[in-house]
């Protein structure tokens, strides 16, 4: 028979209780029962990025948080039991969350297409941060109106829209708000009309 | 051989369960008329079971226009949601339009056709709370199960060799957690727990579907193969081929007889060849249930 | 949602209509089929098309895409007529009693339009539609709902056009069905009754989307139903965060819902003036007249130390709205050459629409776009797009683009507000991969470049970039719980609150929006918000699971319900008269004899019963509004047909599209008529799928392999389109080709004695992602909601063919 002793041990140690209450007897090596996958990975609590009931989720995620573990990644995504509204079930977005979160086309470098072009080319973090805040203050600079046709202070960016915030936390919603309210844009929203 | 074996049943075995324990029936209930067809359980299943392939499923076939995601069960997807649009025609002379969705799976019998099929020593099993699981080390791929069950469920890869199908998701269930598509379930059309309990709860739905104009309401737990471990609660009671169960499924009396002739002999190695001569038989003359498809289809 | 996600077990009635929460919300739905279950509450879904919530409704009616206020018009008269209305909430809780000024039109007396229409200018002069105003300052009432100038009498004989006759005829559905349907909505008129709403996008993406929303508020508050355990009127929020998104930044608002400043409103106190409103009756609580205070907190966490009182808390830099600035203006902008760069953190407006041709175009004529994303989309990629989208040549095209990878939700923490307004943390469970970042660096980032840069430099106006508040320990990537403190509000110099007599001290977090205040002691970044995260602690984080409200699925310590933790919004309509519940099983809030229990009261805690303050306390009003003022389009919901539209308005032929429907002007923005276009379309979405996202996931793409078309069997009949056949699908905009799925679940319908067919299609596909299809908006038009600004995605015209 194919099972160690090291897994039989496993088996009967870890399925314990459990095993014998539904009715299971795994001393028997015909009744070889797959190891629980999520027994000792990490939990974390987070919500569902999709439809707004929001429901509460635990990400499964490989080790134990201890200092050697570099190269985690999500195994195993399920539903919250405690949380009152979606109390552990989910949709069949929500339960291939991982699907999501650790997906070979997810961007992981800056990109840019230069005018007329007709390519993605890599760029640094900083050649992005300064090229695009060189962009916003030339935009903002050239069509700030500081006072209307009838001489009132208006003090708009009207040549800018920063859009966004549906996917993303108050906080950011909070921080984008105040910066782009600053300085001065109106054409701004998110998914709220659309 | 191991001993003491603290199963039900075990396939091309001769001796039953040896243990003296017991343990409650455990079963899955599928209240149809709370299904939305969200496919939360499809999905959580092949999540769980870590069947998906995402490089094949790319190239998977779009051949089938409807909501369902694919025409049957394949080796590794084991559990789908059947659509079916029907026009009631109401006794009053008008007419209702359904949108029937119905999980299909493994029904997990108490008396499982596979198993009695199964040539091959401990490649199905039955625990002693009804679970129906394959042990695929113990497969030898030769499809005889598929011919002994009256539901047309486990499915032969054509990369290993084996036959596959819903374990019940033993695994969790050995840990004190329900099955994965249970749990995922957002209406609760799907319910987990003894079957003697979930019968009860059955019942009582049933009823209270009768008074909300679902007159045929009616449980599916069909006693030709001894009760199921997974039972309906349909909303068309009377014709369970609307959703794609047979009206009165029977584990074929080829298998039946045969298991019951060979019994007494008490060593399946002795007759082997006997054994399998009938079963060929048996495979060729496979059971056709109404209602339900038969496409072959690759894996997805 | 007024309401919260569990409380919908409570109902007795639950109306889906304009959304289809067993597609799209499916574990928030989980307890309505609780209800079915538990109370044997009735399910009716009123849709166009029969979807995954009809399948399991007790009462389907299917309608023709467009003509919900024709069905809930028509389910008032016949509330109306057979006296099935809630009365002593309606004449205590509703501005049922107001009367209206004398020269008042109706469209039934007046072909179609309200009073006061310029047919030049597309727009309502509103001089007769006000209250007639007493010499006490308030608005006049009449008690017994007699006088024909009351909103009572007037909205009766309003909606006394709305036959069962009528109905049908506009909405295309059996009079039968719908006198079943308006039978069983109609039974929770009884005050032990509750019946809830649950409604989405298919009732705000019309021409007339603020008044589908209106029509069905009028009619729970005709029902009583509104503030109630099992009531209330529920829009199902399509994203995670599009509530808190919308607490805190819309176009046209700053966070908590305060308006942004006009042109005309040149100082603080202009602002303060304009925006505070004036009590109408003397009962009335008015909470908006704390704007000043919410206003000044909000400019002091933006400004700091740089919003002074002789500044005016820095007003001035705030920029002055003059018109409209929502999405569609931003891209029709763009294509205009007013719009020069665009920023989109996470948004897809090729795919989101409308009209993704124009799209295309619009990103073309830009000097830049920024992208920060998870996916590459059709928006970052814009430049590459299939030739169908008739894009510019590559060459052709100088917007220079960005693409940013950022992280995604589990990648970062912070707080997602959901659709019932619980704010919920989030805990990071990953990195994200590569050199991915999480957009609150993307942003410190770049504010400190642009302020070293404008420091540097100079330019136009640097004080309010260079002055903004930004002393977060780390400003490069702030510390998100530290951005919540300032969310929430602290305490900027000790003081001593005048009525509470409490102190408090500098540092401090303030304990809610009570305290806040308009002399520039205290800062909040969003007063609506605060009170999640005070000297208690981050609120948000709260998982405690049991249900204090004895089985209400209130769950009171469970995260943080803006506002002030409260669960169900206006819970004072949830008591009579005297505070005793409408319901003893349900209570919402009750009056115990000295104060307010229960949920938190939506009320003063110790108001008492027979001072009568009005429960809705946010309306100066007081009470729930059965006739608005505010409307655009008319004081009362009327029916107008969809922009595009396949038949006359049977009710007045000459005025048969929403007459201040905002429409635009390029050559693009191309509208059809029936002749060429003769079937109506409505979009949707699938629950194997969200949004523009979900293509990039194989797993959910195995479950819905590929755009298709649902068609009526008899019109593939006609078109002699088979299952599984291709065809084409083309409005004035464009064209898109997928898979026939021919379908019983979509019936002809009979309009104004002619047959209307409808078809359908999801969104979901498009050029980006490992499952391509044609992008849904390609067909969609450029006529939006004159209150709202949202596009009429859901009915427009179409021709089918096999391709």
């Amino acid at each position: 028979m194919a099972v160690s002793r090291r897994e039989f041990l496993k088996i009967s140690t870890a399925g314990g209780v459990g095993i014998v209450a539904f009715g299971f007897d795994l001393a028997p090596a015909y009744a070889v029962v797959r190891e629980l996958k999520i027994e000792r990975t990490t939990e974390t609590r987070s919500i569902c990025p999709y439809c707004a009931v929001s429901c509460g989720v635990i990400i499964h995620t490989l080790g134990d948080k201890s200092k050697n573990v570099t190269g985690t990644t999500v195994v195993h995504v399920e539903g919250d039991p405690d949380h009152p509204v979606n109390r552990g079930t989910l949709c069949p977005k929500g339960i291939t969350l991982k699907h999501d979160i650790v997906n070979n086309t997810r961007l992981t470098k800056p990109m840019y297409r230069a005018s007329g072009s007709d390519h993605w080319e890599e760029k640094s973090w900083d050649w992005m941060i300064d090229t695009i805040a060189q962009r916003m203050k030339k935009t903002r600079d050239d069509t700030f109106i500081e006072k209307n046709a009838a001489g009132q202070t208006v003090n708009q960016c009207p040549g800018m829209a920063i859009v966004g915030g549906c996917t993303d936390n108050n906080e950011v919603n909070y921080l984008l708000v105040k910066w782009l309210r600053s300085l001065g844009v109106l054409y701004t929203d998110n998914q709220a009309r659309l | 051989m191991p001993s003491n074996m603290e199963l039900r049943r075990i396939s091309a075995t001769p001796s039953p369960a040896t243990g003296v324990r017991t343990a409650p029936t455990v079963a899955k209930m599928i209240d149809t008329t709370t299904c939305i067809g969200c496919k939360a359980c499809e999905v959580a299943c092949q999540e769980w079971n870590d069947l998906f392939n995402a490089d094949i499923a790319l190239e998977a076939p779009s051949e089938f226009g409807s909501y369902q995601t694919m025409p049957d069960l394949t080796a590794n997807f084991w559990n789908l949601i059947r659509f079916n649009e029907h026009v009631e025609k109401r006794p009053d002379g008008s007419e209702k339009f359904h949108w029937l969705m119905a999980k299909d799976q493994c029904m997990h019998c108490e008396d499982p056709g596979c198993l009695k099929a199964c040539p091959a020593p401990g490649a199905i099993v039955q625990y002693t709370n009804g679970v129906v699981d394959f042990q695929q080390e113990h497969c030898i791929g030769c499809e005889y199960c598929v011919t002994g069950c009256p539901f047309d469920i486990p499915r032969l890869s054509k990369k290993t060799k084996k036959v596959y199908k819903c374990t019940l998701c033993t695994d969790r269930l050995a840990y004190g957690l329900e099955p994965a598509c249970i749990k995922a379930c957002p209406t609760g059309c799907l319910q987990f727990g003894t079957k003697e309990h979930l019968v009860q709860i059955a019942n009582a739905r049933v009823e209270q579907l009768k008074h909300n104009g679902y007159e045929k309401a009616a449980i599916y737990d069909p006693p030709g193969v001894g009760g199921t471990g997974v039972i309906y609660v349909l909303g068309l009671g009377d014709q369970p081929e609307l959703y794609g169960l047979p009206n009165d499924p029977h584990v074929p009396w080829t298998v039946s007889v045969w298991k019951h002739a060979l019994k007494p002999i008490g060593s399946l190695l002795m007759i082997g060849a006997l054994l399998g001569t009938i079963i060929h038989y048996v495979r060729y003359g496979r059971n056709e249930a109404p209602g339900m498809r038969k496409v072959d289809r690759e894996e997805v | 949602m007024t309401n919260n996600w569990v409380d919908i077990k409570n109902a007795d009635v639950i109306l889906v209509m304009g959304g289809n929460p067993a597609e799209n919300h499916p574990c928030g739905f989980k307890w309505a089929i609780e209800a079915k279950k538990t109370r044997n509450a009735k399910l009716i879904c009123v849709d166009p098309r029969f979807n995954r919530t009809a399948a399991v409704s007790d009462q389907f009616v299917q309608i023709r895409s467009g003509t919900d206020i024709a069905f809930l018009a028509g389910v008032m008269n016949y509330m109306l007529t057979n006296n099935r209305i809630h009365k002593e909430y309606v004449a205590n809780y509703t501005n049922a009693p107001f009367l209206i000024k004398e020269g008042l039109l109706l469209p039934g007396d007046n072909d179609g339009l309200f009073s006061g229409f310029d047919p030049q200018k597309r727009a309502y002069d509103k001089s007769t539609w006000a209250y007639e105003m007493g010499t006490d300052n308030f608005v006049k009432v009449d008690m017994t709902l007699e006088d024909p100038r009351c909103v009572f009498q007037l909205m009766k004989k309003h909606y006394s056009r709305y036959t069962a006759e009528m109905v049908a005829s506009i909405c295309g559905c059996s009079k039968e069905d719908f006198l079943k349907a308006a039978e069983m909505i109609s039974s929770t008129y009884a005050p032990e009754k509750a019946g809830t709403i649950m409604y989405a996008l298919g009732w705000t993406h019309h021409s007339s989307a603020v008044q589908n929303i209106r029509a069905a508020a009028s009619m729970q508050l005709l029902l009583g139903n509104v503030g109630r355990p099992g009531g209330g009127v529920n829009a199902l929020r399509g994203h995670s965060n599009i509530q808190g998104a919308t607490d805190m930044n819309q176009t046209h608002t700053l966070p908590g819902y305060l308006k942004m400043p006009k042109p005309e409103w040149q100082s603080l106190k202009e602002f303060i003036d304009a925006t505070t409103p004036k009590k109408l009756r003397p009962n009335s609580m008015n909470y908006w007249e704390n704007t000043d205070k919410f206003m000044v907190s909000m400019l002091k966490a933006f400004w700091g130390s740089a919003a002074t009182t002789e500044n005016d808390f820095a007003y001035s830099w705030l920029p002055k709205m003059d018109r409209d600035y929502s999405w569609v203006y931003i891209y029709d902008g763009a294509y205009n050459g007013i719009v020069k760069g665009v920023f989109s953190f996470g948004m897809n407006p090729v795919g989101n629409g409308p009209h993704s041709k124009k799209m295309v175009q619009a990103l073309s004529r830009l000097d830049w776009l920024v992208v920060a994303e998870n996916f590459e989309t059709e928006t970052a990629s814009f430049w590459k797009a299939p030739k169908e989208y008739d894009p510019p040549a590559a060459a052709q095209i100088k917007t220079e683009v960005f693409m940013l990878p950022a992280a995604n939700f589990a990648e970062k923490d912070g707080v997602f507000t959901n659709s019932s307004r619980w704010l919920q943390w989030k805990w990071k469970v990953v990195d994200p991969p590569g050199d991915a970042k999480a957009d609150q660096e993307i942003i410190g980032r770049l504010v400190l470049k642009l302020r070293e840069l404008y420091n540097k430099e100079g330019g136009k106006l640097p004080d309010p970039v260079v002055k903004m508040a930004w002393n977060y320990s780390n400003p490069v990537s702030p510390n998100l719980e530290e951005v919540a403190k300032e969310v929430n509000g602290k305490v900027l110099e000790d003081f001593t609150d005048e009525k509470t007599k409490v102190d408090y001290k500098k540092g401090q977090q303030v304990p809610g929006y009570a305290v806040l205040r308009a002399d520039g002691k205290t800062l909040s970044g969003n007063w609506l918000h605060s009170g999640y995260y005070t000297e208690a602690g981050n609120l948000a984080m709260r998982r405690n699971p049991v249900d204090d409200s004895g089985g209400l699925g209130a769950y009171h310590n469970w995260a943080f319900n803006w506002p002030a933790n409260r669960r169900i919004m206006y819970n004072r309509a949830s008591a009579d008269l005297n505070g005793k519940p409408w319901d003893p099983k349900r209570p919402g809030i009750w009056w115990n004899g000295e104060k307010w229990v229960g949920d938190v009261p939506d009320y003063k805690p110790d108001y008492k019963p027979e001072e009568m303050i009005g429960p809705f306390i946010m309306n100066p009003e007081g009470v729930g509004k059965l006739y608005a003022v505010e409307m655009n389009e008319g004081p009362f919901p009327e029916h107008y047909e969809p922009y595009e539209t396949p038949v006359d308005n049977p009710l007045h032929p000459k005025v048969s599209s929403n007459p201040v429907t905002k429409l635009f002007k390029t050559k693009m923005d191309v509208y059809g008529t029936r002749d060429k276009f003769p079937i109506v379309c409505t979009t949707f979405r699938l629950t194997e799928h969200f949004h523009y996202w979900t293509k990039h996931e194989a797993i959910l793409n195995q479950l819905q392999q590929e755009f298709f078309v649902e068609i009526p069997e008899e019109l593939a009949k006609e078109k002699g389109i088979k299952h599984g056949d291709r065809v084409k699908v083309s409005s004035a905009r464009g064209s898109v080709e997928g898979k026939a799925m021919v379908t019983k679940r979509i019936r002809p319908l009979k309009v104004a004695g002619q047959t209307v067919w409808q078809i359908g299609f999801p969104i979901h596909w498009g050029y980006a992602g490992k499952s391509v299809g044609p992008l849904a908006n390609t067909l969609t038009p450029t006529a939006l909601d004159p209150n709202s600004s949202t596009p009429e995605y859901k009915a427009f015209l179409v021709s089918l063919d096999k391709a």
